[in-house]
């Protein structure tokens, strides 16, 4: 079954009095538990695909179906609600709240969706361990390294168990051997049945995934999958695990 | 979001902003302590009036020569152009009132006292003896005047306490001489020091007979007749009373105001008590001053933390939640600035009574609680925009913004 279903989508911004077409007619579907590299040259709309993908934005025309609902009508905070409990983000730059440990980090977003705290901390300490930050509990965004906090980023993105995770060039910031690491770490999560779409500039890391999207000018170029109109028939592929 | 975790995540942003933070609590508390301090002068000084008028005697009503605005406008007496004066024979008239129960007639005047050498500036008060019990003086030594003929005069002395001390030092006073004004009287008594009364320092005062006071300054009027009340249920009665006696000697003519001490004090009560009010007006300005920054601190919180706010949309805060964290966030900067400024102001009216000792400088509770409360209000009114531009913000904007 389709984990999220594009069909028309454009995304129009309007500067002045010219319009930016940042995404144009663009037919998407994603399974669930896939691993998704979406690629292209800068401003080809690849983080507006993340963002209506992740509901941050709204679509200028098109629907968008997620796990078979319409999302494009919902409440802001009905969408809130949605990227509560369905929608994990990591972002380039991290995005941790520096006056708070990394432990406070990793709780945030169960304390805004009103979980007690003893679940809260009970799910801490083990993603703290999972994610070998153990040592690092009390300690803030700016006593650790640039790979301890995307990892800080990654536990907060999965500690409300969602089922898509948007990273949006998870390792721009980092060096190689880190950004190797975050990458397995993403990877381990996508074994484990969680759907991945990765947007990076890396072909490398790209090649990696098991589906790649290339945009260019808003428009899907290429999709490694399928060709686009041929897809609806087509049964979903057995989600095998990925050399990691 | 729960309510203690919005709490907990609303103190540490404030606490991770401290100059910002420290600003808007001290406008806050300097608005508070503004309140409490000014209400604790205006009440004070209401407090203070009702004492000494409390301490003037009990059932008292006073007569003045001349009319008082307080009946209304009278042709009649716009014509007479002169009062008639109150004489001792108007006094001692008042005692035939049943609801009366003494009289005492009062001259005032300043003289020079002497004896041995000594000479000094005095404040001459010429009545009878009933004026001690009227007000209640006690003695440290000797007696009071004697009960006699009011137009007579014995040519005896009451001298206050200071007096005393100042002309005659260590050695007693009583039966010395002395010379007032032309006349020679003897000390027969020595009033207990008291300090400062209304208007009339009692320590500093020579009680003479009313007789002889009117002789030594020259006149046969009085300054004010005291006439004391059988009871408190009586004060109105022998206010009526005495009016009544004084009109039907003056040939009809109200002549004269007749005032109770009960009716001066409701006087001073309503107007002290509308300045302590106009004060804690003045000082609710400061407070909505403080709201007014309390308001600016938030909204360049919101505008600093805007990427935050983007990341907690992402991280699925409803609107709501948002509005809640940044509210409580300005309640309490506004709760913690009123908290400070309360003690503040408890502290400054504490040093205004160590001051002042005899001005009792306390806030009353209502300024306290309407202070608190408008700082509360004021915070929260104007945190409420604020927090309404964060929850409206647009998450991929915010989340955007470096
Ligand atoms: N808020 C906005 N207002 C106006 N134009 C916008 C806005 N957001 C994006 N765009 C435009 O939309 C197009 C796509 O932008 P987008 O950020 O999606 O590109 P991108 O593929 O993520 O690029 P990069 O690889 O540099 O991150 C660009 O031309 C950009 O200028
Ligand atoms: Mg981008």
């Amino acid at each position: 079954m389709a984990l999220l279903e594009l069909k028309d989508i454009a995304r129009r911004f309007q500067l002045g009095d010219t319009t930016v077409n940042a995404l144009s007619d663009l037919n998407l579907r994603i399974d669930a538990g896939d691993y998704v590299a979406v690629m292209g040259p800068s401003g080809s709309g690849k983080s507006t695909l993340l963002n209506l993908l992740g509901l941050l934005d709204r679509p200028s025309a098109g629907s968008y179906l997620l796990e078979g609902r319409d999302v494009t009508t919902l409440s802001p905070d009905a969408l809130a609600g949605v990227r509560s409990t369905r929608i994990g983000f990591v972002f380039q730059s991290f995005h941790l709240v520096p006056r708070l440990t990394a432990a406070e980090n990793i709780a945030l977003p169960m304390t805004l969706a009103g979980i007690p705290a003893a679940e809260r901390r009970q799910r801490v300490r083990q993603a703290l361990g999972d994610f070998g930050l153990e040592n690092r509990a009390d300690h803030r965004p700016d006593q650790l390294s640039g790979g301890q906090r995307q990892r800080v980023a990654i536990a907060r993105a999965t500690i409300m168990q969602p089922a898509l995770i948007l990273a949006d060039e998870p390792t721009g910031n980092l060096d190689r051997h880190t950004g190797d690491e975050v990458v397995r770490l993403l990877e381990e999560l996508n074994g484990r049945g969680v759907t991945l779409i990765v947007v990076t500039h890396d072909p490398s890391l790209g090649a990696r995934a098991r589906r790649q999207l290339r945009m260019e000018d808003g428009r899907l170029q290429s999709d490694s999958a399928q060709r686009p109109g041929a897809i609806a028939e087509i049964a979903p592929r057995p989600g095998g695990s990925v050399a990691a | 979001m729960r309510f203690p975790d919005i709490l907990r995540f609303a103190r540490d942003a404030a606490t991770g902003y401290p100059l910002r933070t420290a600003l808007s609590v001290l406008a806050m508390s300097i608005g508070v302590a503004a309140v409490v301090i000014l209400t604790a002068l205006g009440d004070g000084a209401r407090r203070y009036v009702i004492g000494q008028f409390s301490s003037l005697g009990s059932n008292l009503v006073i007569v003045l020569p001349g009319r008082s605005g307080t009946g209304g406008f009278n042709p009649a007496n716009a014509i007479t152009s002169t009062p008639r004066d109150l004489t001792i024979d108007d006094a001692a008239a008042l005692l035939r009132g049943s609801a009366i129960q003494r009289v005492a007639p009062l001259v005032v005047g300043s003289s020079e006292i002497s004896a041995g050498g000594r000479l000094r500036e005095v404040m001459v008060a010429g009545t009878t003896a009933s004026y001690f019990a009227i007000r209640n003086f006690a003695l440290a030594q000797g007696s009071a005047l004697p009960e006699e003929d009011w137009g007579r005069g014995s040519s005896v002395a009451v001298i206050g306490h200071k007096i005393g001390q100042e002309i005659f030092g260590s050695n007693s006073a009583i039966g010395q001489w002395v010379r007032i004004g032309d006349r020679r009287l003897r000390v027969i008594g020595v009033l207990k020091p008291l300090g400062q009364g209304l208007g009339m320092n009692t320590d500093e005062l020579v009680i003479i007979p009313v007789a002889l006071a009117q002789a030594l300054f020259n006149s046969n009027t009085l300054f004010r007749i005291l006439v004391e009340a059988k009871s408190r249920s009586a004060i109105s009665g022998a206010r009526q009373q005495a009016s009544d006696i004084l009109k039907q000697r003056h040939r009809g003519e109200e002549d004269v105001t007749v005032i109770t001490q009960d009716a001066v004090l409701a006087t001073f009560d309503k107007l002290l008590g509308a300045l302590t009010l106009g004060v804690a007006g003045i000082a609710a300005i400061s407070l909505a001053v403080a709201g007014i920054l309390v308001m600016n601190v938030m909204l360049v919180a919101v505008t600093q933390r805007t990427s935050e706010i983007g990341l907690l949309k992402a991280l699925g805060a409803s609107g709501r939640t948002i509005r809640l964290a940044f509210l409580a966030e300005a309640a309490m900067l506004s709760a913690v600035g009123a908290l400070l400024g309360y003690l503040l102001g408890q502290l400054g009216a504490f040093a205004l009574r160590q001051l002042f000792p005899v001005f009792p400088a306390y806030p009353p509770d209502w300024a306290v609680i309407a202070g608190l409360a408008t700082a509360l209000a004021t915070g929260l009114l104007f945190g409420f925009m604020p927090a309404r531009r964060a929850a409206q913000m647009d998450p991929v904007q915010a989340l955007m913004s470096h």
